[in-house]
């Protein structure tokens, strides 16, 4: 059964007092995460396909195709993780 | 050492938990380095003494007054970078060492930020310890130096035990205890086995920058962070430059903010391009607090940059802005 694991190389909490978070996709599972985040979120933002501002249940963020997103306003691992689950599987 | 940390906790906890009681001070300043401050901060609850922190100008320069009035009989350490990590502002502690010298304490260098970026000479300066790391100046991570005088060295008590850091250890079939007699500095502060690897690759590090000169690599990077500040603030409209943009009281590291964008933001775009910079407090929250920022972008040189890459990365800043 593939996991949230499968797709997410590491979780980075950034340092400053924003408390975003990064989250960084495995490089080999990168462009599958980006599409499946792309099909399931509503892209609010598109820059020249280099940066999507996107929306998914309320929570805004922003992706990189590089496999890249960052998340501002997560309460806690959890609420990632159901969050990451809801977009990648 | 392993690095710049490693070698001020080893003044801290050596030479700090020995000579600083309670009624003592030792001084920092708030642009320092979580490096140095924590250790101060640690070992202050064990022995007691007072920590003061001078202040920072609004422009990130060192709050020289507030220095001096702050320095008192009881100041027996003061500590502090050469360069800040976080605005690149250069701190005149050839100054600040005979100022503490003059009060009876000796002086401490966060030489982080300046070893690898220009000439130091540290009889010139005349401090007493002065600390850096390996991975800032091309060198591999995992080795550093503290610089001290020979004379303080040899009073300081060893920080670890171990190997090598010893000249005996005699049992005592009377006391069924050892006798230990120590080795003399540096030996005494390395305990166990070195990084061989790590102090071999340092060297080589270290020869090929004076091959180069310090003063060629220093100017190199002066006039790259002036052409950097210049195309900045002509070519972005969003973008502001924090603490000074005087070219003459820094060296080539660059905080930065876009309105209305996280560092973070500003980070990934550009990593998006190959361009790599670093966001948030930098070890340095005091700072940020200082600057009333939640955190910052920063950009900063060393001897391979180019104006190429000036010009390529204030091309991309530009498209960061479209974000908003």
């Amino acid at each position: 059964m593939t996991t949230v694991q499968d797709y997410v190389a590491r979780i980075e909490g950034t340092c400053g007092a924003e408390s975003d978070v990064i989250v960084i996709f495995k490089y080999e599972k990168k462009d599958e995460a980006v599409a499946n985040i792309l099909k399931k979120a509503t892209i609010t933002k598109n820059l020249q396909g280099i940066i999507f501002e996107l929306n998914f249940q309320g929570m805004s963020f922003r992706m990189y195709p590089s496999g890249k997103a960052i998340f501002r306003g997560v309460k806690n691992k959890e609420e990632l993780n159901s969050l990451l689950a809801a977009l990648l599987l | 050492m392993r690095g710049t940390t490693e070698a001020i906790n080893l003044v801290a906890y050596s030479w700090g938990l020995r000579n600083l009681k309670a009624g003592d001070e030792v001084l920092v300043s708030l642009m320092e380095h979580h490096s140095n401050i924590v250790p101060w901060e640690i070992t202050s609850k064990m022995a007691g003494f007072t920590i003061k922190y001078t202040k920072v100008h609004a422009d990130g320069t060192l709050d020289y007054e507030d220095l001096e009035s702050k320095l008192t009989k009881r100041t027996k350490l003061c500590a502090f970078s050469q360069v800040s990590n976080v605005s690149g502002v250069i701190n005149d502690v050839k100054r600040v060492a005979k100022l503490a010298h003059e009060h009876g304490a000796l002086m401490l260098v966060d030489g982080a930020q300046s070893v690898p970026h220009l000439p130091v000479d540290v009889q010139d300066l005349d401090v007493d310890f002065l600390a850096f790391s390996g991975h800032k100046m091309l060198g591999p991570t995992g080795i550093g130096v503290l610089y001290g005088k020979k004379a303080l060295l040899q009073k300081m008590d060893p920080w670890q035990g171990g190997g090598e850091m010893i000249r005996e250890v005699q049992f005592s079939p009377q006391s069924e205890r050892c006798g230990i007699s120590w080795n003399d500095p540096p030996w005494k502060f390395e305990a166990g086995t070195p990084n061989i690897a790590g102090g071999i690759a340092l060297a080589e590090a270290v020869k090929y920058l004076q091959r180069l000169g310090m003063a060629e690599i220093f100017r190199h990077e002066k006039e790259l962070t002036e052409y950097a500040m210049k195309q900045m603030l002509t070519c972005c409209t969003k973008l502001r430059l924090y603490g000074t943009t005087d070219p003459k009281l820094k060296c080539g590291i660059m905080p930065f903010g876009i309105d209305g964008l996280s560092s973070h933001d500003v980070a990934l775009f550009l990593d998006n391009y190959g361009i790599m910079i670093r966001s948030g407090f930098h070890c340095a929250q005091p700072l940020h607090q200082v600057f009333s920022l939640p955190s910052s972008a920063r950009a900063s040189f060393y001897l391979y940059n180019t104006r190429e890459e000036v010009d390529r990365f204030v091309e991309v800043l530009k498209e960061v802005e479209q974000l908003q």
